[in-house]
């Protein structure tokens, strides 16, 4: 019997390395060491009810177990064989406890290409990899495939560049492999860093193998013998875990000289970025590699012909080196077999916001939002009306209703004015401002904007001010003029891939949420109820009973009344914090 | 640690590690496994179980399914024959009638590995000692 923890992220910030030491202990203690074994591994993807243990072969899969739990899952499941049945997952809908994870709806449409090992193998042993075909892709490459046959075997697979931009990888490979140099680089982009995005983490801490495997298969195509990890000092589990899957394959000779006797030699090293979501983009982060500034530069020269220290580079993000190993091992012709015409294989999207199942997906292209959302993502939360999805992060735009039912591919995405963007995905429901999301993306890029360029320097501060004077009711019609010419400008105008989409949630919000906008500017009036300064907290007599629970929470005391007499709120001491419309219990408090 | 040298040494040491693994998953936990008796007696028999069986046990470890084949008596099903009964883990015994080597194959692909039920089941019409005790 195989107990799997869950060792990401986010099953350790609860507690999940503790419930890890208290089950070995446990199985110690019962002496079940032979017939139980306690793996660490990579995330599970449904972060919403960590930490979860999943227990092999029966499949069982508990959730939001607690340290405190380990004896008696040791007690009943293994030693007695039965399941601890409080800890089992209850479906959102019909409320049924289920037992078996194949049978849990947020698993039902997955299909694991790149998170295949995440959630079970150790990543942490090399040993479970090999078990599980690791490292079986590149000795196959190194030899039996000469560099153009493996590079050819790419472009068939049609894999596309799982970063955002969607380049197809093959060709990408095949660019590099042409430049003549007396050197040349592979460096894998682990900067992610569109905010609610972690798959590249995800990986990275549940299988890092996969990754240097695909890198020196990556060298070993375009001619180079040096790899490079650039990942962000802010993921200091997956450094961990990289460095001792790199000290794990280089003990076996799986990087270094001569690797597997092909004569072939190449290794990886790692170099830290300091969190900039500018150095997502290939050459800010090859400048930053460089110890020089994190900015971009003008495309041409690409880094295929001038990157790293002036030596042609390739750049693939974890994803798409995650997918690699498999299309080598099951071949082209399958991979391209998943997905839509253009768009081959699966893309692993983080789902965030207000939806039921928060947590790491892999889905093949194709899938509808709405089966993402509402099928594997367990619908909105609290049974609220859907709204928005925002896709692609802050470079993204906001998908609304009517496009629930498109494909997900790079191009439709890009047709109806978001993007795939690395694959974040956050769920927006009726509470949600419009105005305010395009806000909140512009605050980041503004925040995030390097500064080389002026139309995303000082364009994108302008943007944020305008929105700013909308969601407090002072602005007019030509605002919503200036909004939409200004976001023209930067678009066409700014140097880097950063600019050139800032502006795309506040273009997708105009397209599909006018309306709202309109309410801001016309009637100084957020529908949502959120924009503070235009809407106000008042009591409606017919419901309240004056029972002071709301004047007794309110911080400020601007809520006055006797027992059992309707209560009144003083607008001009009131700091709609929301505390008596939560703390109300006969719907008496309402946003006007 | 000694270094992988070919890829042949991968493969090896690939074959090695995994059959650790499977064995540890093996354990002395039948309940967690595919359990499928083949009714071998001589009504089986005569109606083509035995290669029902071999087939069954050939084409699991094929499929690299973890499972137990046995053979065991008549079920009583003499007019259904062959039959046989697949217990997957955590679910009820299913047993099967007028199974030959292709149903076997469609009961492997779509119940073993799916959890889809396939055509040609005998409802249970009996119950056994076990179950009458415990009411």
């Amino acid at each position: 019997m195989h107990m799997l923890v869950c060792g990401g992220t986010g099953c350790r910030a609860s507690a999940s390395d503790m419930l890890y030491e208290n089950l070995s202990k446990e199985v110690q203690e019962q002496g079940l060491q032979e017939d139980v074994q306690v793996v660490t591994t990579g995330c599970f993807g449904f972060c919403e009810k960590g930490p979860i243990v999943k227990v092999i072969p029966d499949n069982t899969f508990y959730v939001s177990v607690e340290p405190g739990d380990a004896r008696e899952i040791v007690a009943e499941h293994a030693v007695k064989g039965r399941r601890v049945e409080r800890l089992l997952y209850v479906d959102p809908v019909n409320k049924e406890q289920i037992a078996d994870s194949k049978g849990m709806g947020f698993y039902k449409k997955q299909i694991r290409i790149a998170l295949r090992n995440c959630g079970l193998i150790d990543p942490e042993n090399i040993d479970e990899y090999l078990a599980a075909d690791g490292y079986e892709a590149m000795g196959k490459v190194l030899s039996e495939l000469s560099p153009e046959e493996a590079t050819q075997e790419m472009i068939d697979s049609g894999l596309r560049g799982r970063g955002g931009g969607g380049f197809p990888t093959g060709i990408k490979w095949q660019i590099a492999s042409k430049v003549p140099a007396d050197q040349k680089y592979v460096v894998c982009n682990a900067d992610e860093g569109d905010p609610g995005a972690f798959m590249d983490r995800s990986i990275l801490e549940g299988d890092p193998h996969s990754v240097l495997e695909a890198m020196v298969i990556n060298g070993y195509c375009i001619g180079a013998t040096k790899g490079l990890i650039y990942i962000r000092a802010e993921y200091p589990l997956a450094i961990n875990r990289l460095k001792i899957a790199i000290k794990q394959a280089r003990e076996y000779g799986l990087l270094g000289k001569d690797i597997l006797g092909s004569g072939f030699d190449f290794d990886v090293e790692i170099r830290y970025g300091a969190g900039a979501f500018v150095c997502g983009e290939e050459t800010a982060l090859i400048h930053s590699m460089e110890g020089e500034r994190g900015e971009p530069t003008f495309k041409p020269p690409f880094p295929a012909q001038s990157g790293y220290l002036g030596k042609p580079t390739n750049v693939n993000n974890v994803e798409t080196f995650a997918n690699v190993p498999v299309i080598y091992n099951k071949g082209a012709k399958w991979f391209a077999s998943i997905g839509t015409e253009k768009s081959k294989g699966t893309k692993v999207f983080a789902l965030a916001g207000k939806i039921n199942n928060v947590g790491l997906i892999e889905v093949p292209m194709g899938i509808t939002l709405r089966e993402v959302i509402f099928e594997i993502g367990g619908g909105i939360k609290d049974g609220k009306k859907f709204r928005a999805v925002q896709t692609g992060g802050p470079s993204g735009g906001c998908l609304t209703e009517k496009h629930l039912d498109t494909p997900i591919d790079f191009d439709n995405l890009l047709a109806v004015g978001s993007m795939m963007g690395s694959g974040g995905m956050i769920v927006m429901d009726e509470d949600d401002c419009m105005v305010s999301v395009a806000k909140f993306y512009l605050d980041f890029t503004v925040e995030e904007s390097c500064g080389k360029c002026s139309p995303c320097r000082v364009g994108n501060k302008r943007l944020y001010e305008l929105l700013d004077k909308i969601t407090k009711g002072q602005a007019n019609k030509e605002d919503l003029d200036n909004l939409r010419n200004l976001s023209m400008v930067i678009r066409d105008t700014s140097l880097c891939g950063l600019g050139q989409t800032s502006p795309n949630p506040v273009l997708s919000t105009m397209d599909n949420f006018m309306e709202e906008y309109l309410s801001h500017v016309e009637d100084q009036r957020c529908p949502a109820g959120s924009c503070k300064e235009l809407i106000r907290y008042e009591i409606i007599p017919e419901n309240c009973v004056g029972c002071t629970a709301c004047a007794r929470n309110c911080p400020v005391n601007c809520i006055s009344g006797e027992r059992k007499q309707l209560h009144t709120i003083d607008q001009s001491l009131c700091i709609k914090c929301n505390a008596c419309l939560e703390k109300c219990k006969f719907n008496a408090v309402a946003i006007i | 640690m000694t270094k992988i040298k070919s890829l042949a040494d991968l493969k090896k040491i690939k074959g090695d590690l995994q059959s650790k693994i499977s064995l540890r998953e093996k354990s002395d936990t039948p309940e967690g496994r595919v359990l499928v008796k083949v009714a071998m007696a001589t009504c089986g028999i005569a109606s083509g179980s035995k290669e029902v069986m071999e087939y069954m046990i050939d084409e699991l470890e094929k499929r690299s399914i973890d499972a137990i084949v046995t053979q065991t008596g008549c079920m009583g099903y003499c007019y259904a024959e062959p039959t046989i009964e697949v217990s997957l883990p955590g679910s009820e015994p299913v047993v099967y009638g007028y199974v030959d080597t292709k149903k076997a194959d469609e009961i492997i692909e779509k119940y073993i590995r799916n959890q889809e039920l396939v055509d040609g089941i005998i409802p249970v019409n009996y119950q056994t000692i076990e179950k009458d005790k415990e009411e």
